[in-house]
């Protein structure tokens, strides 16, 4: 099966790197599953849960914000929080939440909306952990 | 001549002295290794967010609808800015050369008759610009709490100024730190963060992406993710190069203190000898005498 490089960064480390065979991504817009030779499309992440295949092997990440770059051979996740499923802690989500409760309140109209989906998008995790 | 007991306690002291700048130096070095390698991981990151905001940013340019951010107030009158220093001292040059960057900054600022505010990031900076610039400081960020620097505190950091900058507080803000190079040379910066500066790369070929949602949404949505990507990426430069600049100063500082000892051990020695030979003549000349 084809492959294509796959990179998921945060500003803090570079989490993984390697080849998958698909990759399921939390877009703004819905989630969509990348694959090799997927067309060229760069959109935004909301807060959920990245899942990435490589051959058998499958790793999955909690990201929040941020964006995610697919070209036909390579995926680049670059998300402003990523950790390992297996690592969050409900501690950690929670932090989370807090975050965009507390950027949800300076904001307004459409804005408003936007924050507010991202406080449940953000929520939703908790039950995934 | 000073007396003997006198300099066997300078040269105790400097010895003391010479341990303490040693182990400060093996410290720094420690610290630089990770703060290097901290600045290394976030790279990547940084890299890919300012090509992609160069191509959404070029793209969007001059259009009408570009956000506040990118095109700025539409005017330059009131200045911010961002002094990031250090929280510790005994770091050679490091703190003075970023305040004196950023004071000759602001003093032509003041010349031209714009109005400078300053935001300082680390106690040493603040003691140093609050000497001339005391009405101009708006506000001062405590790092002396954070352990390890995290995107977290860069966060903090550009949310603050970015909710001033939406609040009409300012036009233009640049954050002022130091690149590291080498453990002997950081560069004091300035960067201007707003209206923020991205090098559209020209040679790589703008692939035909689609854009979900739009790109103006992509761009609104990433832009402040960029700014706080640029806060961090700074701090974590100031980290590596506050360590680089420590490490070489209690280089020197060690080296200092050695040669001190030396010549101290020198003196001491001639002013025993000298002694010595003085008891011998007045003995001699006593028997001499008898």
């Amino acid at each position: 099966m084809a492959t294509m490089q796959f990179d998921l960064v945060s500003p803090e480390r570079k989490l993984a790197s390697l080849e998958a065979s698909e990759v399921q991504i939390p877009g703004s817009e819905g989630d969509f599953t990348a694959m090799a030779d997927h067309s060229p499309v760069l959109t935004t992440l909301r807060p959920g849960v990245l899942k990435v295949k490589a051959g058998s092997d499958v790793s999955e990440y909690i990201v929040t914000g941020g964006f995610v770059e697919v070209s036909p051979k390579a995926t680049s996740v670059l998300a402003e929080h990523a950790v390992p499923k297996a690592e969050a802690t409900a501690d950690f989500v929670n932090g989370l939440v807090e975050e965009a409760e507390t950027a949800a309140k300076n904001v307004s109209g459409p804005d408003l909306d936007m924050a507010n989906k991202r406080i449940a998008d953000t929520r939703a995790l908790l039950d995934l952990i | 001549m000073a007396n003997l007991k006198d300099l066997k306690m300078r040269i105790e002291s400097v010895k003391g002295t010479r341990k303490i700048t040693k182990a400060m130096q093996m410290v720094a070095a420690a610290k630089l290794r990770r703060a290097q390698e901290a600045a290394e991981a976030a790279r990547p990151f940084a890299d890919r967010m300012n090509v992609v905001m160069g191509n959404l940013a070029g793209a969007s340019a001059g259009s009408e609808s570009a956000p506040k951010l990118l095109a700025g107030t539409g005017k330059d009158d009131v200045h911010l800015l961002i002094v990031a220093t250090s929280e510790r001292g005994l770091c050679g040059g490091f703190n003075s050369s970023i305040a004196k960057a950023a004071r000759v900054d602001a003093e032509k600022l003041l010349a031209a008759g714009k109005t400078v505010k300053i935001l300082t990031v680390g106690k040493k900076g603040r003691e140093q610009m609050r000497r001339e610039f005391a009405e101009h400081m708006i506000d001062h960020v405590d790092m002396s709490e954070v352990k390890r620097l995290g995107y977290n505190n860069a966060q903090d950091i550009a949310n603050d100024v970015m909710a001033r900058f939406n609040a009409g507080e300012f036009d233009v803000a640049t954050i002022y730190y130091s690149e590291f190079q080498s453990v002997i040379s950081q560069i004091p910066t300035a960067l201007q963060l707003i209206p923020a500066t991205f090098e559209a790369d020209e040679q790589a070929e703008a692939p035909f992406y689609d854009y979900e949602p739009g790109k103006e949404d992509i761009l609104a949505d990433l832009l402040p993710r960029a700014l706080t990507t640029s806060v961090f990426a700074a701090l974590l430069e100031n980290a590596a190069s506050e360590q680089g600049a420590r490490m070489s100063a209690m280089d020197n500082a060690t080296r200092n203190a050695g040669e001190m000892i030396d010549k101290l051990t020198i003196q001491y020695n001639r002013s025993r000898q000298a002694a010595i030979t003085n008891e011998l003549i007045e003995i001699i000349s006593g028997a001499e005498a008898l």
